[in-house]
């Protein structure tokens, strides 16, 4: 039998969190549908950024659910593959901006 | 995309037997999902009844100029079902007397049947002024007899509803076959040409938006903004109202969702998303449909699951409403397709 971490089946029993402490989920799961109503923002723009950052935090289930999401939205798939480049590039600039300090370092220690 | 029907390819889903077979297995005599029939017991909607009848659909045959992935009517060029004119006549005898007030003509293609327009001009002489045709628009470019339709629709002022899966040419033709984008945008605009959807004009042209895929239509407002945005910026159209309609699982859909291995996916999205307010107003409850060889249905997916009324009269040479309307609704899992969400008909949501 394989096992592995990730079973696709799970993300259907996300609300199953409640049962192991009630408040703390019904409050957590409150909060997530609130965030992703329409306001400043629309739900459309919030589903692209929940894609992107589903991409950088590498999460399995938020990446099935957020396609899926942004299909019934209406969302291209040219529109999906630049919002996962939009968090591409934040989580490659996060690693070269460190390169500074790295400059930084190396200037200080070196003679 | 194949470019023939189920049928033409003696697919075991053309049987409609196979189809409910299917519907009613795994996730379903397993209990890991309720039957429809079970769902709507606990809101005490169950036997589903219908109310007042205000709508005919009537199919006037399957054929079809276009092959679309979803169609759940099968239809296409290789389906010979038509609509006689001796069940025009008959169905003539019903309208003269039903208390519904709407005719809505869908198919197929059905304008293809060779006495569409005489069947239209007959209706209208009994009594009809709230006729629908439900027209794919590529049927208006595809010959030169076509081509004064939207002539002839502004003649009866009818309500022309009309698919279209996307403002995008990618999407769409991959739905409904190449080349259906670009004849779908000049047969708009030439509705449009003649009155049809432009504000303040009462020539009334609605968009149906299917999900192109194994998953649910989104807000229909929200994508009824994208689409005339859209549609507006780059090929300057005007419609009046996008209806978001789910595709139910039977027919052409319900072999792709197997095929692809979405099906037990989907029916799980279409269980989690029932709402039992959409189950007051499903369309089965103030329509009826009839088949193309004068079959009577609680709705055009019962019709093409061969499911006719639970009633003495199943047949439009024999119709009696009162009789019929003291019916029970014939149910199955496809019906979770209607109750999802914010509910879905051919007019769009009704929750």
């Amino acid at each position: 039998m394989s096992k592995t971490y990730y079973n696709p089946a799970d993300l259907r029993k996300f609300g199953n969190i409640t049962e192991w402490s009630e408040e703390l989920g019904n409050k957590f799961f409150e909060y997530y549908g609130k965030v992703f109503e329409e306001g400043a923002l629309t739900a459309r723009e919030k589903s692209l950024i929940a894609l992107a950052v589903a991409h950088t935090e590498q999460c399995p289930y938020c990446i099935d659910a957020y396609t899926k999401d942004g299909l019934q939205r209406g969302i291209t798939k040219e529109e999906m593959m630049e919002a996962v480049h939009v968090g591409a590039a934040i989580k490659s600039g996060a690693t070269l901006v460190h390169g500074v300090q790295m400059m930084n370092k190396v200037n200080k220690l070196e003679m | 995309m194949s470019k023939k029907s189920l049928l033409a390819r003696n697919n075991d889903l053309a049987n409609t037997k196979r189809q409910l077979e299917i519907l009613s297995n795994g996730q379903f005599s397993n209990g890991e999902l309720p039957t429809f029939a079970k769902k709507i017991a606990v809101t005490n909607q169950f036997p589903l009844r219908p109310k007042k009848l205000e709508v005919l659909q009537i199919n006037l045959g399957y054929m079809c100029n276009q092959v679309c992935a979803h169609c759940h009517v099968d239809a296409g060029p290789d389906r010979k079902e038509i609509m006689t004119k001796k069940t025009m006549q008959e169905c003539l005898n019903v309208i003269k007397k039903t208390g519904a007030h709407t005719l809505d003509l869908t198919g197929g293609a059905p304008e293809m049947n060779p006495n569409f327009k005489w069947f239209v001009e007959e209706a209208a002489k009994v009594g009809i002024n709230d006729f629908i045709v439900r027209s794919n628009l590529t049927i208006i470019r595809a010959n030169k007899k076509f081509y004064d339709l939207p002539n002839f629709f502004k003649k009866h002022n009818i309500h022309i509803v009309s698919s279209m899966p996307h403002w995008t040419r990618g999407k769409t033709d991959k739905q409904r076959g190449d080349g259906v984008f670009d004849k779908s945008i000049k047969a708009l605009q030439e509705l449009n040409a003649v009155g049809y959807g432009i504000p303040a004009s009462d020539l009334k042209l609605d968009l149906v938006y299917n999900p192109s895929g194994a998953f649910l239509p989104g807000d229909q407002k929200a994508l009824e903004n994208d689409f005339k945005k859209a549609l507006k910026k780059e090929f300057n159209i005007n419609f009046n109202s996008l209806f978001a309609i789910t595709n139910l699982p039977i027919s052409r859909f319900l072999d792709y969702l197997i095929a692809s291995e979405n099906y037990e996916d989907y029916m799980y999205s279409l269980v989690e998303a029932y709402n039992p307010e959409a189950v007051k107003n499903v369309m089965c409850t103030n329509t009826l449909s009839v088949s193309w060889d004068g079959w009577l249905f609680d709705c055009d997916f019962n019709q093409m699951l061969n499911l006719k009324v639970a009633s003495k009269v199943n047949h439009i040479s024999e119709y009696n409403e009162k009789l019929l309307q003291n019916r029970n609704i014939i149910i199955n899992q496809h019906c979770y397709g209607c109750t999802a969400g914010a509910g879905s008909s051919c007019q769009g949501v009704v929750a």
